[in-house]
């Protein structure tokens, strides 16, 4: 047991590391930010083996939840989200929404 | 010579007879008759735009590589300092001194906080705190300046995609997990002083579950619940409080003035206990959650009302 | 020497130095956002594994009784982390606020793009 836990915080580590060099590496803006949320995550854990539980919440519900939001947000407000897609499920929506009134 | 100016320039800007913001009017006006020739000046700039991508690209490699090279000279300086430091988690460091001990042997009866963090941050280190508080203040203000879409005229607002709160899944599970998420924010809000948390992480919960409903049930609802005037209210009421309740703190501490806090430490362990910890954590908390929540409704309508 | 024990630091430090790299070379508005981020990052990681102690507890004291500092970490550096990582959520907020405002103007993220067109507003 005492050796799995140094093991285990370097596989934490150099997952972050890999989190780190795939944000820098990839192209698409939307990869970009869903890899850098997963990288908060790993961080919040890393936070629990250094006994700092409190960072561990703070990071868990503003790095991974606050700043992924308003990353989203901004790629929304300029329009760097798929065009298509959002035209199909705005389709759907309204073909479900005029079933429901049928209804 | 240019201090005389501007000294001059001032005192005319405060006796009224000057207007400094004439010139940025101006700029505006001349920006606008531009536009007419869009479509010319679209097509030129397409060809210029593909004649210097064509020297960008050539350069791009170079610049690649002098990236690369960067990158891995300054991992071998700061390799070399790692070096040097002292052992991974041995106690003989230079940041375990007289100052750790003492936050932790004596942070409990002197703040009467369990929790030596939040002891630490809102007791002995709450000026720093306060300008924390002041930075998100500052910050949800220069978000408002920058995002501000009032003077444009109403276009149509953008189409929920999706209308989230028709599809039974996410409805049940938000009816489920907003009030939970919230709930556990409070908690960690007010339980700040006996366990981990306190007025960021808990204040980050609550502006998170907020988004959440936000998200779901569209930001018209949203905006009925926490309105602009509420957060406005709140944040300032918060900071204000804030402001008094550490300046007393700060004045009836000093043992040379003859007077003494009427707020006692209390009981360890007890829920009313650590002085002014548990307000203070409200009030961070408060503005916290105001200042998350007021960045999501300022980056997704570009206004607050 | 110490090198391997200070796997914590060294990957702060490598964290540090990809964030860095990230700010200053790329050329995409929002991967620079990132880029301070992970650099933020790094820097906190440093900072609390120069705070833990080997085989000690989180700073939550017993209620009564005697307390020995030395069976608890250093909690300065939590408390600073701490104020940080909020702080730095702010940044990221008025520097994406930035960034959209910029895109409203020249209708690009690529900074080269960008100076393009400062220099046609020039002429």
């Amino acid at each position: 047991m005492e050796l799995l836990i140094p093991i285990f915080r370097m596989i934490l580590l150099i997952s972050l590391l890999v989190c780190a060099v795939a944000t820098a590496l990839s192209k698409k803006p939307m990869t970009m930010i869903i890899i850098f949320t997963a990288y908060s995550i790993i961080m919040s854990v890393v936070w629990v083996l250094l006994r700092s539980p409190d960072l561990a919440i703070t990071e868990a519900a503003v790095g991974a939840g606050v700043t992924g939001v308003l990353f989203f947000l901004t790629l929304r407000k300029l329009h760097l989200i798929d065009k298509d897609k959002e035209e199909e499920l705005r389709a759907a929506n309204e073909s479900k929404e005029e079933k429901n009134d049928e209804k | 010579m240019m201090k005389n100016k501007f000294s001059e320039k001032f005192s005319a800007w405060l006796s009224g007879e000057v207007d400094l913001t004439e010139k940025i009017a101006e700029e505006k006006r001349t920006e606008a008759p531009s536009r007419i020739s869009k479509k010319e000046e679209a097509e030129e700039t397409k060809i210029i735009r593909s004649l210097e991508k064509k020297e960008i690209k050539l350069s791009f490699k170079e610049y690649k590589v002098l990236s690369v090279v960067f990158c891995v000279i300054l991992i071998g300086i700061l390799t070399a300092t790692v070096y040097f430091l002292p052992t991974f988690a041995s106690s003989d460091v230079p940041a375990v001194n007289e100052v750790y001990e003492h936050y932790v042997a004596q942070g409990r009866d002197e703040t009467g906080a369990v929790n030596t963090v939040a002891g630490m941050i809102l007791d002995y280190r709450a000026f720093d705190t306060l300008g924390e508080s002041f930075v998100l203040f500052t910050a949800t203000c220069a978000v408002l300046i920058l995002m501000d879409d009032k003077h444009k005229k109403p276009k149509k607002e953008m189409h929920e995609t999706v209308n989230y709160s028709r599809d039974p899944i996410v409805k049940s599970m938000a009816a489920i997990l907003i009030p939970l998420i919230l709930v556990f924010g409070a908690y960690i809000l007010v339980n700040g002083h006996l366990s981990p948390g306190g007025g960021f992480s808990g204040g980050a919960i609550l502006g998170a579950g907020f988004i959440l409903y936000a998200m779901v049930y569209g930001d018209e609802q949203a905006l009925k619940v926490l309105s602009e005037r509420k957060i406005k209210v709140v944040t300032i009421c918060s900071l204000s409080f804030y402001c008094l309740a550490k300046s007393y703190s700060f004045f009836t501490g000093n043992e040379f003035n003859g007077v003494h806090s009427v707020i006692s430490a209390g009981t360890p362990g007890d829920i009313l206990s650590g002085g002014l910890i548990m307000p203070l954590n409200i009030a961070v908390g408060l503005v916290v959650c105001c200042t998350m929540y007021s960045f999501y409704m300022l980056f997704k309508r570009g206004r607050m009302n | 020497m110490n090198l391997l024990e200070n796997y914590e630091e060294l990957v702060a430090m490598i964290l540090f130095v990809i964030g860095f790299t990230m700010l200053v070379f790329s050329k995409n508005l929002l991967k620079k956002i990132i880029g301070l981020n992970i650099m933020d990052t790094g820097v906190y990681l440093f900072l609390a594994s120069m705070g833990y102690i080997k085989d000690a507890l989180t700073p939550i004291v017993p209620a009564e009784g005697e307390v020995n500092p030395m069976d608890y970490i250093n909690p300065i550096p939590s408390g600073l982390v701490l104020t940080g990582i909020v702080v730095s959520v702010s940044v990221s907020a008025l520097t994406l606020a930035l960034c959209v405002r910029l895109y409203k103007k020249y209708h690009t993220l690529d900074l080269d793009e960008m100076y393009m067109h400062m220099k046609k507003e020039e002429e």
